[in-house]
Parts: C-alpha cells; sequence; structure tokens
C-alpha cells in the first residue's frame, strides 16, 4: 500500500517538475545554436555577465541551425516563445515583426544610444520600419582569404591583393604539388565564395545593383562577365575531393598544409585556434581580394513579447549587457568576430580582428552582406544558379549570366 | 437474414484512434493542400494565390530534376536490392555454415542509421580519400571511380547507399518465405528431376510472393521519404544534380522560408504516389478478394 503511494507521490512529483519551468518566468530561457568548442565559450560571456547583473540565463543549446530556426519560430507563432532567441540580420525576422510578435527595442536603443556606438547599416538592418526589433551582437564577413605562412615561405609567396596574384600564386602553387585552395563545395559555401568573388571583383556598384535593387540588367556588364569567369577559374585550383565537404574539413587541409589557402568567413578563426595556430605568425589573412569590401553580416538576439513584465524587464537587461564594452570584446574574441560597436577597446585583439576593424572605419567599404538586402528564397534561388553553374564545366559565362538574370526578373517588387 | 446491431461500445473505444487519424494525418494533409495555394512565405498566410505557386514549381529545374531522381533511385534501388536479397537468400538458405553469423553481418546494414551510412559512403567514394585512391596506390594510376563527384552519376552512388542498406532487409523477409516452403516441394521435385533453378524461378518465387509485395512496399515508402542519405552522402549535388523531392521540400520549408511553394511540392508528391499505390493497392488486396466470397 505504502509503496503505491509512493510512486504516486514521485509521479506527482515528476510533473510539478515539468511544469515549473512554465511558472517560473524570471527564468530567462536563450533559444541559440552556438554549441561548437569556441562558440560555447563566447555565449558563456554572455550569461556570466547576465547572471552577475541579476538575470538567471538559462540556456537553451540546439545544435544545427537550420533546425533551431524553425523551433523557434514555431514556439513564437505557437504563443510559447523563449524569452530571447538568436536569429541572422536583416530580412528573416521582419515577417515576424511585421505579425507584431517581436518586441520593440526601441526605448533600450535610445537608453543605450545605439544610434551614436553601432554603425548605420548594422542598425539599418535589425530595424523595421524605423524601429529597431533584433540586438546585434557582432560583425563578421565572409570573404576573407586566410593562409598558410609555412607554405607561402616555403614557395616564396607574397600575399595576393588582387584576383589576379592570387591566381599567379595559385600557379605557383598547383605547379609545386600544393593544392592552391582549400574548398568545400556545399552549397552554402559556394554563393558565399561567389558573393565574394562579386564585391570584389564585380565591385560595389554591381553587387548593390544585383542584391539591392535587384536589376537583370546587371548581369549584362562587362563586369558580371569577368566575376563569371574569375568565379569559374577558381574551379581549377581545387583538388577533386571538393563535392559535400564540410567547411571545418576544408580548413584542417590549411592546417596540414596539404592546401595552401583557404576563402572562409571569420569563423575559420575557431579552426585555426583549435589547432593552436596563432593569427599573423601562423597563418595570415587578407580582406576581400581585389576590391576591399566589408561584407556585413552580423548575429542578432530577437526578443519575442512576452506576457509577462518580469519577463519584459530581463529582455531588456539582455539587450542592454550583449552590448556592454567589455562584454562585446571577450565575446568576440572567443567567437572569432568583430565587436559591432565602434567605441571599444581594439588592443586586446587578435592580428585579423584588427586589419577588419581598420577597414570597417572606412564608410566606403562597409558593405550590407546579401542577408541584410535580399530575402531567403531569392538568395537560395540565385544560390541554385550558382552550385549549377560550378558543377557544369561546359556551361558559359554568358549562359550562366541569363540563367541568373531569370532569377533576377522572378523577384522584382 | 437479420442485420446485426451497431455495436457503438466497438466505436467509443476506437475513438481516440480515429481522432488522431482524422485530426493529425487528413487534417494536416488538408491544411497543407490548403497553404500550397497560398503565398505564404515564412509564417502560414491566408493570401490566396491560385495555383501560381505550382507554376513557379514546375518552372524550377531543381524540382523536376529531383522528381527524375525519385524515379530512377525508386526503380534501381527496389529493383537491385530484391534481386540481391533474393540470391543472398537463397544462398544462406543452403544450409550453409556459421548461417547465424553470415544473417547477422548482412542484416547489419539495416541496423545503421542513413546519416551514418552517407557518411561512411562519402568516404568511401570520395576520390581522394577512398576506393579510388586505394586502389591507385596498389600501382593501378589510371584507375577511376568518381561517381559521386560527377554530375550525371552522383545519383548512382545514392543508389549504391540505398541497396547496401536495404539488401540485408529484404534478405530476412524471403529467408523467413524460403523457410516456410512446404518440404514435400523439394522432395517431390527431386524425385521428378527437376533442375534447382527451374524449381526456384517457377515455385519459389510463385509461393514467395507475399514475401516480396512486403518487401517492395517497404522500400518504396524508403524511396519517398528519402532525404537524410542524400543530404549526407551527396548534399543534393555537385549543383542540384542528385536531389530529391524530399529534401526540395525540406530546404523551401525552413531555409527559404517558402512555405507556399514547399506544400506545393508535397502535395504533387502526395497526389503523384496516390496517383501510382492506388490501382496497385486495388489489385494487390480489394480485387482479389472478391471471387473467393
Amino acid at each position: 500500500m505504502s509503496k503505491k503511494y509512493r510512486s504516486l507521490l514521485s509521479a506527482t512529483g515528476l510533473m510539478l517538475a515539468l511544469i515549473q519551468p512554465a511558472m517560473a518566468a524570471e527564468k530567462t530561457e536563450v533559444l541559440h545554436w552556438w554549441t561548437t568548442e569556441a562558440q560555447s565559450k563566447a555565449v558563456k560571456v554572455f550569461a556570466d555577465a547576465f547572471n552577475a547583473a541579476g538575470g538567471q540565463w538559462v540556456d537553451n543549446a540546439i545544435v544545427n541551425g537550420d533546425v533551431a530556426k524553425p523551433t523557434g519560430i514555431n514556439r513564437i507563432v505557437g504563443g510559447n516563445p523563449p524569452t530571447v532567441m538568436m536569429m541572422n540580420a536583416g530580412k528573416q525576422f521582419g515577417e515576424l515583426a511585421d505579425a507584431g510578435l517581436l518586441r520593440n527595442l526601441d526605448d533600450v536603443g535610445s537608453a543605450e544610444n545605439w544610434k551614436q556606438v553601432l554603425p548605420a547599416d548594422v542598425l539599418e538592418a535589425v530595424s523595421r520600419d524605423g524601429h529597431i526589433y533584433a540586438v546585434p551582437v557582432n560583425l563578421q564577413t565572409p570573404n576573407w582569404l586566410w593562409y598558410n605562412r609555412a607554405l607561402f615561405e616555403k614557395f616564396k609567396v607574397q600575399e595576393p591583393k588582387t584576383w589576379e596574384e592570387f591566381f599567379a600564386a595559385a600557379d605557383t602553387f598547383k605547379a609545386g604539388g600544393v593544392i592552391a585552395l582549400a574548398f568545400g563545395a556545399q552549397p552554402w559555401q559556394q554563393h558565399q565564395l561567389f558573393n565574394g568573388v562579386l564585391a570584389g571583383a564585380g565591385g560595389r556598384e554591381l553587387y548593390l545593383s544585383i542584391f539591392r535593387d535587384k536589376n537583370p540588367e546587371a548581369t549584362e556588364t562587362p563586369e558580371f562577365k569577368r566575376v563569371a569567369e574569375v568565379y569559374a577559374k577558381i574551379r581549377s585550383y581545387t583538388d577533386p575531393g571538393t563535392p559535400n565537404r564540410s567547411f571545418n574539413e576544408a580548413a584542417s587541409m590549411v592546417i596540414t598544409g596539404k592546401a595552401a589557402m583557404h576563402i572562409m568567413g571569420d569563423w575559420e578563426k575557431g579552426e585555426f585556434s583549435a589547432a593552436g595556430w596563432v593569427a599573423g605568425k601562423d597563418y595570415g589573412c587578407v580582406l576581400g581580394l581585389g576590391e576591399q569590401n566589408f561584407l556585413m553580416d552580423s548575429n542578432v538576439f530577437i526578443m519575442p513579447k512576452a506576457s509577462s513584465e518580469a519577463a519584459s524587464q530581463s529582455q531588456a537587461l539582455m539587450a542592454k549587457i550583449m552590448l556592454d564594452k567589455d562584454v562585446q570584446v571577450n565575446f568576440n574574441n572567443l567567437k572569432g568576430s568583430m565587436p559591432v560597436r565602434n567605441d571599444v577597446d581594439t588592443s586586446g585583439l587578435d592580428a585579423c580582428s584588427k586589419i577588419g576593424l581598420e577597414v570597417l572605419k572606412d564608410p566606403s567599404k562597409q558593405l550590407a552582406g546579401p542577408d541584410w538586402l535580399a530575402g531567403a528564397d531569392m538568395l537560395n534561388s540565385l544560390a541554385d544558379v550558382v552550385v549549377q553553374y560550378w558543377a557544369t564545366p561546359s556551361q558559359t559565362p554568358e549562359e550562366f549570366a541569363q540563367k541568373y538574370a531569370a532569377v533576377l526578373e522572378q523577384f522584382q517588387d | 437474414m437479420k442485420q446485426r446491431p451497431i455495436r457503438w461500445s466497438v466505436y467509443v473505444g476506437l475513438m481516440p484512434a480515429i481522432l488522431i487519424v482524422v485530426f493529425a494525418y487528413l487534417g494536416t494533409m488538408i491544411w497543407t493542400v490548403g497553404i500550397s495555394f497560398t503565398d505564404s512565405r515564412m509564417l502560414p498566410a491566408a493570401r490566396f494565390a491560385g495555383v501560381n505557386q505550382y507554376i513557379r514549381l514546375f518552372a524550377t529545374d531543381r524540382w523536376l530534376t529531383s522528381i527524375q531522381n525519385m524515379v530512377i533511385f525508386g526503380v534501381l534501388m527496389i529493383g537491385i536490392s530484391l534481386v540481391l536479397g533474393f540470391l543472398l537468400a537463397v544462398a544462406i538458405d543452403q544450409r550453409v555454415r556459421a548461417e547465424g553469423v553470415l544473417r547477422t553481418v548482412i542484416l547489419y546494414p539495416y541496423a545503421m542509421s542513413f546519416i551514418v551510412t552517407g557518411l561512411v559512403w562519402q568516404w568511401i567514394l570520395n576520390p581522394t580519400l577512398g576506393i579510388e585512391k586505394t586502389v591507385r596506390g596498389w600501382g593501378f594510376e589510371s584507375f577511376r571511380f568518381d561517381w559521386i563527384v560527377g554530375q550525371d552519376t552522383a545519383i548512382y552512388c545514392v543508389v549504391l547507399a540505398g541497396v547496401w542498406h536495404a539488401a540485408g532487409l529484404v534478405m530476412a523477409i524471403m529467408l523467413a518465405g524460403l523457410r516456410g516452403i512446404d518440404p514435400d516441394l523439394w522432395k517431390a521435385s527431386r524425385i521428378d528431376g527437376i533442375k534447382p533453378w527451374r524449381f526456384y524461378l517457377h515455385i519459389v518465387i510463385p509461393v514467395l510472393r507475399p514475401s516480396f509485395i512486403s518487401a517492395t512496399v517497404l522500400l518504396s515508402l524508403g524511396v519517398v521519404k528519402l532525404y537524410d542519405l542524400v543530404l549526407v552522402l551527396t548534399g543534393g549535388g555537385p549543383g542540384f544534380s542528385s536531389d530529391v523531392p524530399a529534401k526540395f521540400v525540406m530546404d523551401y520549408l525552413f531555409q527559404r522560408q517558402n512555405i507556399g511553394l514547399a506544400t506545393a511540392a508535397a502535395t504533387t508528391l502526395l497526389v503523384t504516389v496516390l496517383c501510382v499505390l492506388t490501382p496497385w493497392l486495388y489489385t494487390e488486396y480489394f480485387r482479389r478478394q472478391t471471387p473467393k466470397g
């Protein structure tokens, strides 16, 4: 008899334990997908600072962004949102804001003077109809060229600054039996590389007329033809094992000396650091081959509308903490990206981040990333054309330009 | 003849199951079809858009490629798995030694998830890591096995991995069928001096018909929902040459934030499957019963 009661009691206890998180409103659930070693250390900076300021951080990390994002969106739509959720800047959260599901952060923004300390493009990317709906926490660019310094010294190759110099260097490595460019031909990597070429070899004007103006005629210019040719030429400097290779496998080819160079975003530094490499000593970095543009991309956190006053207050606290000067430096050093504020102390940053910040100071080199200018549907439809071009050596630049223009045609507003 | 009274208690007992079927299966299906006629993007919205999504869908190269790949994969994977599984079952049925070990080894791939299968085969088929490199290492410098990097051949790599995964299951089903065959048939055939291959072809295969059907049904379910294997093995590439419908739907649903197009694709898939399956199921399960009754 007593046994029966005990099991009943423990069952009730279990149920209470399950219900409890929903009742305790002061707990702040943060949904994100930063799970690699470097990333989770970086997230811990936020958590520690938040807890020290009197909040209670409840971590909800989901391994894959493509899983985490729909999970969070479903919960927001279903009325049981996480208190804070990670997102990409740009058009992605726009629809949620339009549906009135996100908290307006104008109050925190004006109290913390965000208009002065954040770059205008960044502020634009987290706003919708003039209201701020997300907290940007870092800046990164996908068009870095990383290289193995030991190999560069062995082959007496100078750091390339333009695409011509890049191909000259690549020829030297190819002749010497080293894979010139490590590459993983997954759609996102191919599209990212192409956009880097577009901004570097094609230039600012062309880039903006494609992603911002969605102008199909831009593909008929000589600049676009050059972009298509450069992109196709890169193909011949990669090895046959590229299909479906992940970016960290490609990074490890540079680390082991199998390949000399790799074009990838700031997060590459996480792989290098994990291998014990130091920026400027073991590896070098060049930002934006050709026209040096910083293709701004940012991770942001959105705050779904909360029902309780307490949750709303902890959201305001979270927004304040994430953009704190010291938190910004510590977080971005661990994450491998750059602080989004323009008034932080830069002495603690690594050699490559310093280059990036130097470039960022010049507004004519700041360029909004594709995600800030166009929706996911259009970008991925363009990516389809780009990956097809890469996989089909027989396709001419003219045919490619036609297909590219056809997609732009489809997305005229 | 007196009509039997309706036994309400049965329906009350079945109520939970009926509710689940109506709301969880039929309800979501109807909802999906409904959404496909709207221009929903990230969130489902009730903005009617007619058949626009279907027009765009069938103008998309990637969708047409993925449908074609599903047919290639389905026909080859089911065909080869059935033949191979049957032959393996026959071989094991010869009362070989260590039968238990062999059975386990052959069935083992089926116990692996598609993610693991895909990853393993991705490495085996990668020309810079796997078979090609090994054979070249043995001195055959001109040896080529780079299907996975070719646009026209990548889908056959998916077939290869699919067969490797499924053949063991077919073998197990066939073996169970073979063990169920009346021993007297064997004796009779031996007395009549019938050659073994003729015995298998004309007696065993017709007797195993139900086993073949259940294996085919199980495998074809796998064909329609094929997703994770492709994702890991080829990522749908090179280009989108090895894409499949399920991956197309998932991409548009979650990455591309175009629920309208994704549900249009899912609806097309549903209709296709119904068109193929309905006549076949009808002949298999319903028509044959009528003469008996």
